[in-house]
């Protein structure tokens, strides 16, 4: 009865948009350079995504805080200054706490400022809404961004290095895909994860 | 000054700003449905890219001397938001020819993250003055150079292939972009960068 009633709550609603009707990557096509960027290994894109998933959340809290005092001409400068203070502070405890991460990702890091999802979440949804729907929103987008970029990453580490989370899954005898590792293994992946989904929930694009 | 050429040129082809970083997605697969939108928005990348990281450079080295380095990324986005109002202001005022050309394009290049991403590059590898020219300029053409490919590409499958219907738009994109950046894999050990 419970699971039910459930069903018809708002946040329920707000998380079911993040995670598959309109999930930012595989729907929406947004923030792809970091996703296909950081994917060759799957603890760099755990890193990634976490990193994405806080910067969306407490950017979107910050703004729906400040909503009613923002002047709509400024409103786009406002976002860029609220997201990259978030962006430097897990740039900053990226570098303390596992630096390993840190080099390997690199500039990849700074570049979430620009990654169209936070943005586009606060322009969105943000400016719109109370707090604490903003929050399960950026929550929700987060998610659905951080599962997309693990799937991509087990099978595109899998592939190259034959090693998932560097435990070797595939046998000795296994040729790696050297270019797995590179850029067109993460677009070839991509490309073929989108089809997947589209086909799975029957949601075409209409090209004209 | 031959590493500024090498540099130049290894930017544009083996080290390709869209095809081997994979920077400026966005951009690059949403107005590539025409090849002359494609050419407005590269040569306004090209524009914004090369200011931008023309006065970036002494702003990170002020912030080197005072010690304050951390906050570099917040000046660089703010730099960038200012210039592209700016250059949008003065287009339309003075240069209404250039303005109509891809003056639309311009509000768009803020989030575009090779603006950004030329900046920070340009911090971690150290770069000289000249140098940080030249990989600016370099980086952007290769951009030009990569969404125009891809637009013809994209014109000419729109006519005459019949994709599945799940991989028809964003989906054959990738694949169009996969392929391409196999094709440039091949420049590799032409330049180092």
């Amino acid at each position: 009865m419970r699971l039910i009633k459930l069903k018809y709550t708002k946040w329920y609603n707000i998380m079911k948009q993040g995670l598959s009707e309109s999930n930012p990557i595989a729907i929406a096509v947004l923030g792809i350079c970091s996703a296909l960027a950081v994917t060759n290994r799957v603890e760099n894109a755990i890193a990634m995504g976490l990193g994405v998933t806080f910067v969306i959340i407490a950017s979107s809290a910050t703004i729906s805080l400040m909503r009613n005092f923002i002047p709509s001409k400024v409103r786009m400068v406002t976002y860029m200054v609220v997201i990259s203070t978030y962006v430097i502070a897990v740039q900053m405890f990226l570098e303390a706490f596992y630096s390993d991460i840190a080099t390997a990702l690199g500039a990849y890091v700074g570049l979430i400022i620009t990654n169209c999802i936070v943005m586009g979440r606060a322009e969105a949804y943000a400016v719109k809404n109370p707090v604490h729907y903003s929050i399960i929103d950026g929550l929700a987008n987060g998610l659905g961004y951080t599962y997309v970029l693990v799937v991509v990453a087990i099978i595109r580490e899998m592939l190259a290095f034959g090693t998932i989370l560097n435990y070797q899954v595939l046998p000795d005898t296994w040729e790696n895909w050297v270019v797995m590792a590179m850029a067109p293994g993460g677009f070839f992946i991509l490309g073929m994860f989108i089809w997947l989904i589209r086909e799975l929930t029957k949601n075409y694009e209409v090209v004209n | 000054m031959g590493n500024s050429i090498e540099i130049f040129i290894s930017s544009m082809t083996n080290n390709n700003i869209a095809l081997i970083y994979i920077l400026g997605m966005c951009p690059l697969i949403a107005i590539s449905t025409s090849i002359k939108n494609a050419k407005g928005m590269g040569l306004a990348v090209i524009f914004v890219v090369t200011i931008t990281a023309i006065i970036n450079y002494p702003i990170y080295h002020l912030l080197k001397t005072t010690g304050t380095t951390q906050i570099s990324l917040l000046v660089f986005i703010i730099t960038i938001a200012a210039t592209v109002q700016f250059l949008e202001m003065f287009l339309e005022k003075y240069l209404p020819k250039l303005y109509n050309t891809f003056g639309i394009y311009l509000p768009l290049i803020t989030v575009n993250c090779v603006v950004l991403a030329v900046s920070l590059f340009f911090v971690n590898r150290e770069y000289s003055f000249i140098e940080t020219v030249s990989f600016s300029v370099g980086s952007s053409v290769g951009w030009l150079i990569a969404i125009v490919l891809l637009a013809a590409i994209r014109e000419k499958m729109a006519k005459k292939s019949d994709v599945p219907r799940g991989l028809a738009g964003k989906g054959i994109t990738f694949i169009i972009l996969g392929i391409l950046s196999l094709a440039f894999i091949g420049f590799t050990g032409l330049a180092s960068i």
